[in-house]
């Protein structure tokens, strides 16, 4: 059987959603004889490549970078995966939706008695005033709730993609919990 | 006089009740689920969510199970693709009115939108969320009303009003502005009406009311015995 190929991207959630699917342990060797990871945080690709069968994706759309990312990424992937709440809603990250970005920034960089108080502006990609759930932008075609989904619901859904059956994934997860 | 006892139809079973009781109480008694989040045992029915929703035959009209008397003849579905899809999307409306992060909310894994959502197999929200600036409360000695979870159920003005008796709650404003308000609109911690018995607390679903000084994993609601204590009240007068 030809080895399915696996992306994993990392938007702008806290990595929870990643260390929940490194939490899979042993059960990672049975997956990887059906997939070759392409890009991921965890091994070293630079470009996201060309023609992948499985995206999942943790966090939300936070950035014009995260929104170019996405798009490029929607492109090339046959099934498109939400991983995590805050992926699938916006979660933690979209807390700062009722002030927006600036606001949140002035209130952690400088809201506090630090001894050189700025908001940080170079070299990193500016905020969009609002975290919004990436189906805002691209279809999805798997959502996972959870904060983070449990290694076990993260390994039967692999499991499941494996066998093609899209459909009937039994997700015993939920929002936050 | 007794009451008439009818026969009716739910789900393809004849089932029967009494006159005065509701589908939903009849559903209930013979087994039949019904999701509700307005509706607590106990307090007046209200119909405001409309989450109990069920299909008549001979109305094209759906109709709230938790205040719909029941009716000789009746025939009634408690569950459709079509009332799923509306139900799916009342809970979804809940979800995008305000802010819930259940991820750091205090009554995660308590909670019964949360639980309602699962259920009814949601796994995202479809519309944009509105994301309202609204404030916490926690003016009180014990307990904090956070206004991002609320779902303006009203289960904490009418146990407060009709269980407690002192009515410190009720709703300003109307439609997507409606907010739970203390004592005429003053800070909860002010009030000179609340006796600090927690009932509302316990019968909120959400995380909007709950105790301070207790983690995630405690915050879970013990709603007390309503009917029983509305009955013992009425031996009382
Ligand atoms: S869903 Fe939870 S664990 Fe995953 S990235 Fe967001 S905050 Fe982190
Ligand atoms: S604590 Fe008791 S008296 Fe006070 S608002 Fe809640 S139900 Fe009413
Ligand atoms: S505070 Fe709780 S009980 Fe009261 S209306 Fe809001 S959700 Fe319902
Ligand atoms: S439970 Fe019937 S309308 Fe809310």
């Amino acid at each position: 059987m030809k080895k399915l190929r696996l992306a994993t991207l990392w938007l702008d959630g806290c990595s929870g959603c990643h260390m929940s699917l490194l939490d899979a342990d042993e059960r990672l060797l049975e997956l990887t004889a059906f997939f070759d990871i392409v890009y991921s945080p965890l091994v070293d690709v630079k470009q996201f490549p060309e023609k992948v069968d499985i995206t999942c994706i943790e966090g939300p759309i936070s950035s014009p970078e995260d929104e170019r990312l996405l798009a490029e990424v929607r492109k090339r992937t046959r099934l498109l995966v939400a991983m995590g709440d805050c992926a699938v809603t916006g979660n933690i990250p979209a807390m700062r939706n009722i002030e927006g970005a600036p606001a949140m920034l002035q209130n952690i960089y400088t809201g506090q008695e630090l001894l050189q108080p700025q908001v940080p502006g170079t070299d990193i990609p500016i905020l969009n005033d609002k975290a919004l759930p990436i189906h805002h932008f691209v279809p999805v075609d798997l959502f996972i709730p959870g904060c983070p989904p449990s290694a076990d619901t993260l390994f039967t859904t692999l499991t499941a993609l494996v066998k093609g059956e899209t459909d009937q994934i039994p997700l015993p997860a939920c929002f936050g919990a | 006089m007794t009451t008439p006892i009818l026969t009716l139809t739910i789900d393809g079973k004849e089932v029967s009740g009494l006159a005065t009781e509701t589908i939903l109480q009849v559903a209930r008694e013979n087994g039949f689920s019904i999701p509700t989040l307005c509706w607590l045992e106990g307090l007046t029915s209200v119909g405001s969510c409309r989450l109990c929703m069920v299909e008549l035959r001979g109305s094209t009209a759906l109709h709230p199970a938790c205040i719909t008397l029941i009716q000789e003849g009746m025939t009634v579905t408690t569950s459709s693709e079509r009332l799923l899809r509306y139900r799916r999307a009342i809970i979804e409306l809940l979800f995008s009115e305000r802010n819930h992060a259940c991820a750091v909310c205090v009554v995660n894994g308590h909670c019964e939108l949360q639980s309602l959502a699962q259920q009814l197999g949601l796994d995202h929200i479809s519309f944009p969320g509105l994301y309202p600036a609204l404030p916490v409360d926690a003016s009180h000695s014990r307990f904090v009303m956070d206004h991002n979870r609320c779902i303006l159920c009203t289960r904490c003005v009418r146990v407060c009003s009709e269980i407690e008796g002192a009515h410190t709650w009720d709703v300003k404003d109307r439609g997507i502005r409606s907010r739970i308000v203390a004592d005429l609109d003053t800070p909860w911690g002010d009030s000179t009406t609340c006796t600090g018995c927690g009932k509302c607390v316990h019968v909120c679903p959400t995380g909007a009311l709950f105790e301070k000084g207790k983690s995630v994993a405690e915050m879970f609601k013990k709603p007390p015995a309503l009917p029983y204590l509305k009955a013992t009240r009425a031996q009382e007068v």
